[in-house]
């Protein structure tokens, strides 16, 4: 399957992340065109077109937006989750870096769609460089009439906040994001009610992704057809994917999703040195590992969940054999376990008590019957969290389990630093290693 | 020390860019930290003062996230992402070297005040790995060697250019622009990268390309 850079496409020309620049591509075409149009027709191309989250849950978008309750009255509020911190994904960050206008015209078109008057683009605090390119695009479109009052000329007003955020991986939970944006601590919310009834302000609220949003004008200008022209009937557009790890160029590679794995990994020059791949994960720490035998399956929400693992953020973290998977899982645990914002028991504890176990196995003291008890709590947090934090928290040890039982069983014995020396596996060797 | 008037002046102004006051705690707090270093206590009245609720809530606010400080942070933040990705791409040697360089531990600033340094969590640039950040601009693809270069240059006073971004100023400075973020440095440096065009130029060898836009609608 080839590439097929769409969001991409001109990221090589200097000033893409200009207004000039982006309007020089055919950019806010599409905000033409929409406003031209009810809002309602918007929000059934979007629908018609299968356009899934790209946040990491997949949800449809269309019928996100189609939750909002309309004519009600009430303020409406479009919020982008630009929160991006989920170990492995770096693929929001550099489109609002490179492609900045596209996630600005998608805000506008969407929030034209849900009728917001108001939209917030939520960037994680820990990346000013992105969130500046994102507020200088909001001015210029400002400035270019199509950001305020009486947009082109259609009656839509409309004001685009940028919002840093402050450091906090659990603030990319739609509801926990929404807490962070009134102000507050960051922590979950129950649902129901869900965002699209009582979200920002108790406001019907539409929270959708940085990828998302900024499909949303070439879906509109190219058309329903035209966009499904890529990927899977279930799975429908192209994707950012971003690989990363022991490969020969990590980078960023859009491709339609139904791409494989293998043939990503062509694109990104195969693994280092000739080496296997040991275990590579499709979207994020919170989605379960695969290995090698799984490289051939297509990257697409529906093949990914009949393998027992998520598409996710859809940005592949690649290992070779010189990684030690108890080293990476105790890692994601020690990372979970810091990101926990300690509302739920089980997450909070949870995180906690398996971390510590987890860190003597890679010390080497690890008991065989440890193995039993991990197991145990990860089922005690998964499903009994408010949110999906929880969840991700109890997944990467028993995919891990699934298939290097044994790795860890060496580790109740060896310390994992013995087994796999540390240095094999930097991406730089020699004086620079020290 | 005592919040200057322009300074409430500005707290006031991020409070006013919400349909709802409370909401720009945030962007308020980054704002304390680029005047006074740290989130000090004078700071989090202020803040309470001008959204109308107690320093406990503002407190409570300012305790959850981890960019807060309660001590101050020195010119520069130093961040090494040590997360599975960066750590054991070369990140945990990284930290290491510069745990010597510097002589400071985890979230600790150095003795002389000028560093601080902190292990950082996944900083959103896996294809960068190992990843640095100063004062939270990206210095992609470290090696202890070159972190250490990098602090040696900044202990020099030279211009020390992020790999995404602009010149490093200092950690007050990207805290003011977290709270004003149109800080009209959008134009410096490249924000793009060859990882970051890496497909499109496998694309192009291969003369591989998205479908064609319908026809009657190029631009």
């Amino acid at each position: 399957m080839p590439l097929t850079p769409v969001i991409t496409e001109h990221w090589d020309a200097p000033d893409l992340y200009t207004i000039d620049g982006y309007r020089r591509f055919g950019g806010y075409r599409a905000l033409q065109a929409a406003l031209q149009q009810d809002p309602d027709a918007i929000i059934g191309t979007v629908k018609d077109s299968g356009l899934r989250g790209r946040g990491g849950a997949g949800f449809p978008t269309g019928m996100k937006w189609g939750f909002v309750p309309q004519n009600d009255g009430k303020a409406h509020y479009l919020v982008v989750n630009a929160d991006e911190s989920e170990p492995g994904a770096c693929k929001d960050i550099p489109i609002m870096m490179a492609n900045p206008h596209a996630l600005v015209e998608g805000v506008i078109i969407t929030s034209y769609a849900i009728r917001a008057s108001h939209a917030f683009i939520y960037i994680r605090g820990e990346v000013p460089n992105a969130v500046r390119k994102v507020a200088n695009a909001v001015r210029q479109a400002r400035e270019a009439g199509l950001i305020g009052s009486n947009i082109l000329g259609s009656g839509f007003d409309l004001e685009v906040v940028v919002h840093a955020g402050a450091g906090a991986y659990i603030c990319g939970e739609e509801t926990a994001l929404l807490d962070s944006l009134e102000g507050y601590r960051g922590q979950p919310r129950l649902k129901p009610p869900f965002p699209a009834v009582a979200g920002l302000y108790a406001s019907p609220t539409v929270i959708n992704n940085v990828e998302t949003i900024a499909n949303i004008p070439y879906i509109i200008d190219r058309g329903v057809d035209w966009f499904r022209q890529f990927g899977t009937e279930k799975s429908p557009g192209f994707k950012v994917f971003a690989v990363s790890g022991h490969v020969n160029r990590p980078g960023i590679y859009e491709a339609p999703l139904g791409i494989t794995m293998a043939e990503l990994l062509d694109c990104a020059g195969g693994m280092r040195d000739g080496r296997p791949v040991k275990f590579w994960l499709p979207g994020g720490s919170s989605v379960p590992m695969l290995t090698a035998e799984h490289l051939d399956l297509p990257l697409t929400y529906e093949d990914m969940a009949a393998a027992g693992t998520m598409l996710g953020t859809g940005t592949p973290m690649l290992f070779d054999d010189t990684v030690s998977v108890v080293k990476a899982v105790t890692r994601w645990l020690e990372f979970y376990k810091h990101e926990s914002c300690g509302k739920c028991t089980p997450c909070r504890e949870g995180t906690y008590w398996i971390t510590g176990m987890l860190e003597r196995f890679e010390h080497g003291t690890g008991e065989p019957e440890m193995l039993e008890t991990i197991t145990s709590a990860c089922l005690q947090i998964g499903g009994r969290s408010f949110c999906a934090l929880g969840d991700a928290a109890a997944t990467p040890y028993p995919a891990a389990m699934k298939f290097f039982r044994d790795e860890f069983i060496a580790a109740t014995s060896t310390p994992v630093d013995e087994t796999f020396d540390p240095v094999a596996s930097y991406v730089f060797a020699g004086a620079a290693a020290r | 020390m005592a919040i200057s008037e322009a300074t409430r002046g500005e707290l006031a102004e991020l409070a006013a860019r919400y349909p709802r006051p409370r909401s720009a705690v945030l962007p308020m707090l980054h704002l304390v930290q680029s005047v006074e270093g740290e989130v000090t206590t004078d700071g989090i009245h202020a803040c309470a003062e001008i959204l109308g609720i107690t320093p406990a809530e503002v407190t409570a606010v300012s305790t959850f996230y981890t960019m807060y400080k309660r001590k101050p942070v020195g010119t520069h933040h130093i961040g090494v992402c040590i997360n599975t990705m960066c750590g054991l791409l070369g990140g945990d040697a990284v930290y290491a070297a510069l745990q010597e360089r510097l002589g400071a531990g985890h979230d600790q600033p150095t003795a002389d005040g000028m560093f601080w340094l902190e292990r950082i969590e996944c900083q959103a640039a896996c294809t960068h790995a190992p990843v640095m950040t100063v004062d939270w601009e990206f210095m992609d693809d470290v090696t202890p060697a070159s972190a250490i270069d990098v602090i040696d240059r900044l202990e020099r006073g030279e211009v020390v250019q992020s790999t995404r971004g602009p010149a490093i100023r200092s950690f007050a400075a990207t805290e003011r622009s977290l709270a004003f973020p149109d800080d009209g440095l959008a134009d410096e440096g490249s924000s793009v990268d060859d990882k970051m065009l890496a497909g499109l130029r496998v694309a192009r060898e291969r003369g591989q390309a998205a479908p064609a836009i319908p026809s009657g609608q190029e631009g």
